[in-house]
């Protein structure tokens, strides 16, 4: 009994800096966020206890449903494309060796690492309207140019576009460690028998590759439906309703009309359609592709 | 013979694969060599791959006019305060939760994978409440808290301290070795490389973090200078290239960390997607 509990002590003395932190700066304001979605509070200072009215109000609230659907678009145009690119270009590197290869996989990872400051500045360059390097491919393939970031039907593509261009090095090194889990035997073997490239692509690599494809996919998933930074840096000044994406609008509710209790109802609302929509998900992947 | 057949689709497709590797980099090239040309340069059409005029004026004006010294020295407290943090409770508790047997460890190692449901994103509201009351908005404390919350250290701490064979534990003991000497003379040092890693790559993300250091600093003072950056107004004129400069600078370390400690960098991305490398 007596080590026991000198066990324990010993215990809590190595998890308690993470439990303590995890106390006070995840669970506490997690159950915090909760229970303000009862309230009109402001964003600092008390408020009274409204029961469910911003839940309501959410559903009313065209602003917040266009937020939805403005996340769910950009998850559309980045999910699928950024990990059937990813698989692509780690394939590409794949096949290369030496120099070569370490400079295309340094080509597509560099972006990667760089805060999305920088992402940002440097897209605003390339796009810039009357200097953008850019615009002139804009101009030869469709004809004009394009203030593409403030635009109504080219912002959410472009900044999918940077999104992709920005964090595909993630997807390609993991990809690439999945391939090289797949024995070079299995192609020499299908190659005797006369198989091309496409029927090695379609027999033995999808089928191979497939968990790493399920896992980015559902990586990718998670993490662009909280997506704000570059959106919220690349349309500054800009009009923003048409690109007002989830975490956005609990920065407009919450932040700029203090409103946190209504923001805090759609912070809510973004970890149950996290929590959901990541169930569904892992349901749906684990069937294999056959 | 069939050595001798050239493969034309398999030249073709790297052919395919450089060029797209070249657009791909070129608007980093493109951001770097618009820094190294004055401003009426840098307004001029086409595509001038070198500038006419080489200089460093962009780079001058920005260290002389902007408060980046300030926010260099902000962002390096901070990312380093959060990495040593992240990194130390990662350890420690992965290796209560490896090692050790006690009371609530099940319950404990649930919360903890639990916890990835939980998007950081959405509890920007009550952190802000919570610094608020503990006065550290604007303040280097209050951009470090929340971000140390990162469960998937612990994780991949205590997958590395599961495969460590007990035979290293048993013969410590029974040298008289208490639970903290095994853990900083056997367990930490043999895993020294995940250590390296984890590092690297939470040095990577706090300094890159966005969006909680945006909210908390609205001080000129107090910025990171991943946010400091994204303040510079554009008063009068074209300054893509001082913006540029700036951010530049802004990339510079992670830039170099990364080229330093490529193979770790990317050791450290295949662990924290679960993937034992």
């Amino acid at each position: 009994m007596h080590t026991k509990s000198r066990d324990n002590w010993v215990a809590a003395a190595f998890v308690a800096p993470f439990v303590i932190a995890y106390l006070v700066l995840f669970l506490y304001p997690t159950v915090r966020m909760v229970i303000l979605t009862f309230t009109d509070a402001p964003l600092i200072g008390a408020g009274k206890w409204i029961g469910f009215k911003n839940y309501q109000r959410l559903f009313n609230d065209k602003a917040y449903l266009s937020a939805v659907w403005n996340t769910g678009y950009f998850v559309l145009l980045t999910v699928i494309p950024n990990t059937l690119l990813g698989l692509v270009f780690a394939m590409m590197v794949n096949r290369q060796k030496g120099y070569v290869q370490s400079f295309i996989l340094a080509a597509f990872f560099l972006p990667y690492i760089l805060p999305v400051s920088v992402v940002y500045r440097i897209w605003e360059w390339m796009m810039d309207y009357q200097f953008g390097i850019a615009q002139h491919a804009l101009d030869a393939f469709y004809g004009e140019r394009v203030a593409v970031f403030r635009n109504k039907i080219w912002a959410m593509p472009m900044m999918a576009f940077v999104t992709i261009w920005w964090t595909i090095g993630f997807n390609v090194l993991l990809f690439i460690a999945g391939l090289r889990n797949i024995s070079q035997d299995m192609y020499d073997a299908s190659a005797l028998d006369g198989a091309k490239r496409w029927k090695q692509f379609r027999y033995i690599t999808w089928p191979l590759i497939w968990p790493v494809t399920a896992l980015v996919l559902t990586i990718q998933l998670i993490l662009q439906l909280k997506i704000f930074d570059q959106i919220y840096l690349l349309t500054l000044g800009g009009n923003v309703n048409n690109t007002m994406v989830l975490v956005q609008y609990i920065y407009k509710q919450a932040f700029q009309l203090n409103k946190g209790g209504y923001g805090a109802t759609v912070a809510f609302s973004l970890f149950a359609i996290i929590v959901v929509v990541s169930v569904l998900q892992y349901q749906a992947l684990r069937a294999r592709p056959r | 013979m069939n050595l001798l057949k050239i493969d034309f689709a398999g030249r073709l497709i790297t052919l395919v694969t450089l060029a797209i590797a070249i657009v791909w980099a070129f608007p980093l090239y493109w951001a770097v060599i618009t820094t190294l040309k004055p401003e009426f340069e840098v307004a001029q059409p086409g595509l001038n791959l070198l500038p006419k005029t080489w200089t460093l004026g962009a780079y001058t004006h920005v260290l002389t006019t902007t408060k980046i010294g300030q926010w260099y020295v902000n962002s390096v407290v901070v990312a380093v305060s959060v990495t040593v943090l992240v990194v130390m409770m990662g350890a420690l508790c992965g290796y209560a939760l490896s090692q050790l047997r006690f009371r609530g460890r099940t319950a404990l190692w649930f919360t903890v994978l639990a916890s990835f449901m939980v998007p950081i994103q959405a509890l920007i509201v009550t952190h802000f409440v919570l610094m608020s009351q503990f006065g550290l908005i604007n303040s280097w404390l209050g951009i470090v808290l929340p971000q140390l919350i990162v469960p998937v250290v612990v994780i991949v701490y205590k997958q590395f301290f599961d495969s460590v064979p007990k035979d290293f534990r048993e013969a410590a003991r029974v040298d008289g070795a208490n639970e903290f000497d095994i853990f900083f003379r056997i367990y930490l040092p043999m895993n020294w490389g995940v250590t390296t890693a984890l590092a690297i790559i939470t040095f990577i993300g706090a300094w890159n973090a966005f969006l909680w250091p945006f909210l908390v600093s609205t001080a000129d003072d107090t910025m990171t200078v991943t946010v400091g950056i994204t303040m510079v107004k554009e008063n009068f004129g074209v300054q893509y290239a001082r913006n540029l400069a700036a951010a530049v600078l802004a990339a510079l370390p992670v830039a170099i960390a990364y080229l330093v400690f490529q193979r770790r960098v990317t050791q450290a991305i295949m662990l924290s997607a679960g993937i034992k490398g």
